[in-house]
């Protein structure tokens, strides 16, 4: 009597259960199970909207490899991006919250103030910089030529400087990364930092010895969005291109300006799957790849309390 | 959030040191404030100059320069605020296109805490076949980027005939979004559970205990995803770039992007326009920023 009594209010709770999921269920199958499905099909096959879906097995794939300069071209450029602002950022954000994380009158203050672009859009924040950055007139090279260099970098009007000003402009934003490692900082205990002084550890063992290894799980995460982010560079490289058109000589064709300018340019939306596939197929091995080596330099503290 | 540093670095002085010790070990510890002092200041002055630049051209009348030999930084001599009228309602649309945005964010608001809040009490709080399934599918989701689904997505849209209308831009967000089902789940947990079972005991049933218990007590999580949410949908230029086909129903991002892209608008009201869309942003952030880093501290990262 008892036992089934219990199994009457398990089943009541489970009914809640789904209740309580349903929305997220239901969107769950519209907006993820539908597309993603929709979405194998249409990388095989071509469809611009207007006339029927035409099948034709893996062409889009084989003109991706083989046929398509931009895809290549798109690749380098989100490379060239991934290798510049990844370790930057790491490293950048990084000594950021170092500083951040003193004990100092008026902290509160500096931290409001550097954790600002991180919320302003990247539309504004590259309208912004399309200002400064004008190689003739704008303040950065005005600022340059007072500083004795004669002849500064023509930025987004050079192929050469046009991801290193993207990389640039995202430097200017570091704050909101800094966030994320301040989390991490303020989350080692003040005890560990008591024993390693009663060691007589200085301040670069202190961070070498407890700091490091005890963020090494938030550079791993800050390390992940960095590459995963490198593939959904739009905003600021869409303002910049004057409108996603890549930039000089498609110096800022960037991974999803391509898929854009593909899809709702183009109207080649089966292309674009196609190419939507092999980023996630990319963003997955890198992720992969990270995790598994991950194990040998990322250090878990154990924690009974967050075992549950 | 319990403040927690690396303590400071000069260990105490000894008693009986000589009198010019003390001095050295003083100088040194003044010496170093003075360069963290300096050093922050630096940059913030990065951060701040290129701001007061902005404000100053937004100010300038349309025949002076925007651009000067020697930038300048501060507003000037010219102070022509009514380039921010101009921007909102006479030669721009501004004013439109934020009213646009708002109810975006307003709907993509309610859309996130009326779903999000359901599906993260029954994560954190209810027992239910499936839960380690459904949860590992809620993490996958969260590291898929949506843009790798926005080609389908796109076509499924057009197909329910809601191309160049708010609905897909609101729709989706009351299906949930997997970071903040995850945030409210990781804040939820930390409620006690006798909460509940006192509750049961004196008759409530689920929904009453999620409705007038749980939810009282979450309003912190649940203000971090609606700022969050306002930041997200008041900055998006890709969704209403991809939906949205007319002027009138344009939002701020589109609208700044199109000064920039479309050429030939004078540099002082493309500045007015900026000013005027990060405005309501930095006014949010203002407001709520120690919530809000402290929302991301709290969650941590290793859960």
């Amino acid at each position: 009597m008892r036992v089934a009594r219990k199994g009457l209010i398990a089943r009541k709770e489970q009914r809640a259960a789904y209740l309580f999921l349903s929305p997220w269920l239901i969107g769950l199958a519209l907006f993820w199970v539908v597309p993603i499905l929709a979405s194998v099909l249409l990388s095989l096959s071509e469809w611009n909207i207007i006339t029927p879906p035409h099948w034709q097995g893996v062409q889009n794939y084989r003109e991706m490899l083989f046929d398509d300069r931009t895809f290549w071209v798109s690749i380098r450029v989100t490379l060239k991006y991934m290798l510049l602002s990844v370790p930057l950022y790491l490293v950048c954000g990084l000594l950021l919250s170092l500083l951040l994380n003193l004990k100092i009158r008026g902290i509160n203050l500096f931290r409001t103030i550097l954790f600002l672009p991180s919320v302003l859009s990247g539309v504004a924040v590259a309208v912004l910089w399309v200002a400064l950055l004008n190689p003739d007139v704008g303040a950065i090279n005005e600022v340059l030529k007072t500083l004795g260099i004669s002849d500064p970098p023509r930025w987004l009007d050079s192929p050469t400087w046009a991801v290193p000003s993207v990389v640039l402009v995202g430097l200017w934003g570091i704050g909101g990364g800094a966030i994320i490692y301040l989390a991490g900082l303020q989350n080692i205990s003040a005890q560990l930092y008591e024993a390693a002084l009663l060691d007589g550890a200085g301040p670069w063992q202190r961070f070498r010895y407890v700091t490091l290894p005890m963020i090494t799980p938030t550079l791993l995460f800050v390390l992940l969005t960095g590459l995963i982010d490198a593939f959904q560079v739009f905003d600021i490289a869409y303002v910049l291109s004057r409108g996603g058109q890549g930039g000089l000589g498609d110096s800022l064709q960037f991974y999803l300006i391509n898929l854009w300018n593909e899809a709702f340019v183009n109207g080649r939306y089966g292309y674009a799957s196609a190419l939507a596939w092999v980023m996630v197929l990319v963003a997955a091995a890198v992720i992969l790849l990270i995790f598994r080596t991950s194990g040998r330099w990322v250090y878990y503290e154990y924690d009974p309390e967050r075992e549950r | 959030m319990k403040m927690i540093e690396a303590p400071e670095r000069i260990e105490s002085p000894p008693e009986v040191a000589p009198r010019n010790a003390v001095l050295r070990y003083r100088v040194r510890r003044i010496s170093y404030k003075i360069f963290v002092y300096l050093l922050l200041l630096g940059l913030c002055s990065l951060i701040l100059l290129p701001v007061a630049w902005m404000l100053t051209a937004a100010l300038k009348p349309d025949l002076e320069p925007v651009f000067t030999p020697t930038p300048e930084w501060f507003p000037t001599k010219f102070w022509h605020w009514e380039n921010f009228r101009r921007v909102l309602t006479e030669s721009m649309p501004f004013l439109r296109y934020m009213i646009n945005t708002m109810i975006i964010v307003v709907g993509n608001i309610l859309g996130v805490l009326l779903s999000c809040s359901l599906v993260g009490f029954a994560f954190a709080r209810l027992r239910f076949r499936g839960s380690k399934v459904l949860f590992y599918i809620l993490i996958v989701t969260m590291l898929i980027p949506w843009q790798a689904l926005m080609v389908p997505q796109f076509l499924f849209f057009v197909k329910l005939g809601w191309y160049g209308t708010y609905l897909p831009l609101i729709v989706p967000s009351f299906g949930g979004t997997a970071f903040f089902i995850f945030l409210i789940r990781q804040y939820m947990r930390t409620i006690p559970k006798d909460l509940d079972d006192a509750a049961r005991v004196d008759g409530l049933n689920t929904w009453q205990i999620f409705w007038r218990i749980i939810l009282p007590l979450s309003t912190p999580v649940l203000t971090v995803c609606a700022v969050f949410t306002f930041l997200a949908s008041w900055n998006n230029l890709l969704g209403p770039l991809i939906y949205l086909d007319s002027d009138e129903k344009f939002t701020v991002a589109i609208g700044l992007a199109n000064l920039v892209t479309r050429a030939d608008t004078p540099w002082n009201l493309t500045m007015a326009a900026n000013l005027v869309t990060i405005l309501p942003t930095v006014i949010v952030y203002f407001f709520v920023q120690k919530k809000l880093i402290g929302g991301i501290a709290s969650v941590g990262l290793k859960g």
